[in-house]
């Protein structure tokens, strides 16, 4: 059995809002494939009493006083939207 | 002696004495990469006006004599293009940031300008730093100077080949899973990754947030640890950044290795590495041992589950960085886009690269529910097998030696078209990232077909004075880092 299904690509896909061609659904799907068979070497190892690592260093909550501070003017902060009007980001509507 | 073949501190006194100014350093810079860089397309963005006028700033104040001089005084510095600088063009080599004029600066890129820096040149790379070979740029590939067949190794494959080909003083690079060191290795130079949380990261473009680091690429040890000094230290920009003392690095170069203790991993040295690069790096260490060191075969047993591990937690941090690119608030809008969904779907799916998506897809996957424990939790608990096996090993040693890459570098084209294939060329590298070391790439060899050897240190986190020390001495004893590429032996 394969690890990876091309209907589970293809809602994956959706899940990271991308859309594929036929030719990419097959070949992500072979590609994944691929690639889960070789991480399912990890199974090999009994984990059961590791604890999980999401940093190496020890890095805790970092708490800073809750000051103002000058932040980005609003046209800055604009420059590079695709899109805006009036001091705000323009999107296209949600429903047609 | 070429203007580039001088030590960073050399070039210093040169300008203190006024035998040089920074415009001489500018124009050598500017008409070296009009000269090669049509071929070795390093670049992805370089300023030429941004460059002269801050060069003539800079000589300004030198023919003033008054004031400080910064570290990096008038030195021009080839910048990894996933890190942001103001008013410069920032793309991570993808399409969609192909637009995206920073409107801030990194940490790293703020550091080097308050060090007299000049940053006018932004250099290729794969897309989102994914990638071992510059293959994966979005607007075109980057070749090894040694040969142009080869790839310059990735992904900061432009920061290697500008460096190699002399297109700058030093640049910088960022590595993940290996991006500085293995790039440097394919090119001849030095490529250090500082301990993970050193070098603020505010600015770098995330990939995989729990393993990216900055780094310097340079053409020996002593400018690296010039480099390392000018950008390391706490940010409180960045979350991560360790509050930890910046030691002199310099003064950590005494040349004096005697007792130093060199652990050798077995399973990093034996099968699986190229002969050709194992004799390379036994001949380094007995040069090191003829220098004082004493050294013992290790062993990091878990050594073959880091690439699985490293693919699975890198991927999954990808999959949750890159969502923030949808085309609303920076990068590139698809104009075809009739609702808000579809600017989302076709702004990513036009705007990424193939690999790109192929490890968000793997990242989302990992992190979908039903999937989570089976993958995504499954390799941090395996990180945390590979962190103890290095504590360890760090009981007995002070470093840890082996190679950087298993082989010299490949054939551009050579490994596209299978992933998994080009993904265990990562496995002298990734070990590293997981468990958040410093680690150090530099020359030890040419292969017979003339392509460069690297090998690596590791050291204890926090501790890249003695990486530095070690690889500054083996440098001093045996001189590879002089040899470069035909192109620029001239």
């Amino acid at each position: 059995m394969s690890a990876i299904t091309r209907t589970e690509v293809e809602h994956v896909a959706k899940l990271a809002r991308l859309k594929l061609t036929e030719e990419e659904a097959e070949r992500y799907t072979k590609d994944l494939n691929a690639i889960l068979e070789f991480a399912k070497k990890l199974d090999e190892l009994d984990t059961s009493n590791v604890e999980p690592t999401s940093h190496a260093t020890d890095v805790k909550n970092v708490m800073r006083e809750d000051v103002n501070r000058a932040s980005l003017p609003r046209e800055e902060a604009l420059r590079n939207s695709p899109e805006h009007e009036e001091g705000q980001l323009k999107v296209p509507a949600v429903f047609e | 002696m070429s203007l580039f073949d001088k030590r960073l501190s050399e070039i210093h006194s040169d300008l203190r004495k006024k035998e040089l100014s920074v415009t001489d350093l500018v124009e050598a810079s500017l008409s070296r990469i009009s000269e090669v860089d049509g071929e070795i397309k390093a670049t992805l963005t370089v300023d030429e006006e941004v460059a002269r006028k801050q060069a003539k700033a800079l000589d300004e104040r030198l023919a003033k004599g008054d004031g400080e001089f910064g570290l990096l005084f008038g030195l021009p510095a080839g910048i990894k293009d996933n890190i942001v600088t103001q008013g410069i063009r920032t793309t991570c080599a993808s399409q969609i940031l192909s637009n995206y004029d920073p409107i801030y600066d990194a940490t790293v890129s703020k550091r080097l300008k308050a060090q007299d820096a000049l940053i006018y040149s932004k250099l290729n790379m794969d897309e989102f730093a994914m990638g071992g070979s510059n293959e994966n740029s979005s607007f075109y590939p980057t070749r090894n100077p040694w040969n142009y067949d080869y790839v310059p190794g990735g992904s900061s494959g432009g920061s290697a080949a500008a460096m190699a080909a002399r297109e700058f003083f030093f640049t910088l690079g960022s590595d993940t899973g290996g991006s500085i060191r293995q790039p440097a290795a394919f090119c001849g130079v030095v490529g250090l990754k500082p301990t993970y949380g050193r070098v603020s990261r505010y600015g770098l473009v995330a990939y995989a947030s729990s393993l990216d680091q900055i780094g310097p690429i340079t053409k020996n040890v002593e400018d690296a640890a010039y480099v390392l000094q000018a950008i390391a230290g706490f940010d409180e920009f960045d979350s991560t950044s360790a509050d930890v003392e910046v030691p002199d690095y310099l003064s950590a170069l005494t040349g004096d290795i005697s007792g130093l203790r060199i652990g050798v991993p077995k399973e990093l040295i034996g099968e699986g590495i190229d002969p050709e690069v194992r004799e390379a790096v036994m001949t380094a260490l007995k040069q090191l041992e003829s220098l004082g060191a004493t050294w013992g075969e290790v062993s990091l047993p878990h050594t073959e589950y880091a690439v699985p591990a490293y693919y699975l937690l890198a991927s999954s941090e990808a999959s949750s960085n890159l969502a923030r690119f949808d085309g609303v608030r920076y990068g590139v809008r698809a104009e075809n886009a009739q609702n808000l969904l579809d600017v989302y779907m076709e702004s990513r799916t036009q705007g990424f690269g193939d690999e790109v998506k192929r490890r968000i897809m793997l990242g989302t996957y990992a992190l979908s529910s039903g999937y989570y424990d089976a993958f995504y939790k499954k390799a941090l608990q395996v990180r945390t097998l590979i962190i103890q096996d290095y504590q360890a090993i760090f009981a007995d040693y002070d470093v840890i030696l082996h190679p950087t890459t298993p082989t010299t570098a490949f054939k551009i084209g050579e490994n596209v078209d299978d992933p998994v294939k080009m993904y265990l060329e990562d496995i002298c590298t990734v070990p590293a990232n997981l468990a958040g070391l410093p680690a150090i790439s530099i020359p030890c060899g040419v292969s017979n077909k003339g392509l460069p050897i690297g090998m690596q240190l590791i050291g204890k986190a926090f501790d890249e004075a003695t990486i530095l020390r070690a690889a500054h001495a083996y440098e001093q004893a045996t001189q590879h880092h002089l040899r470069k590429p035909e192109l620029v032996r001239g």
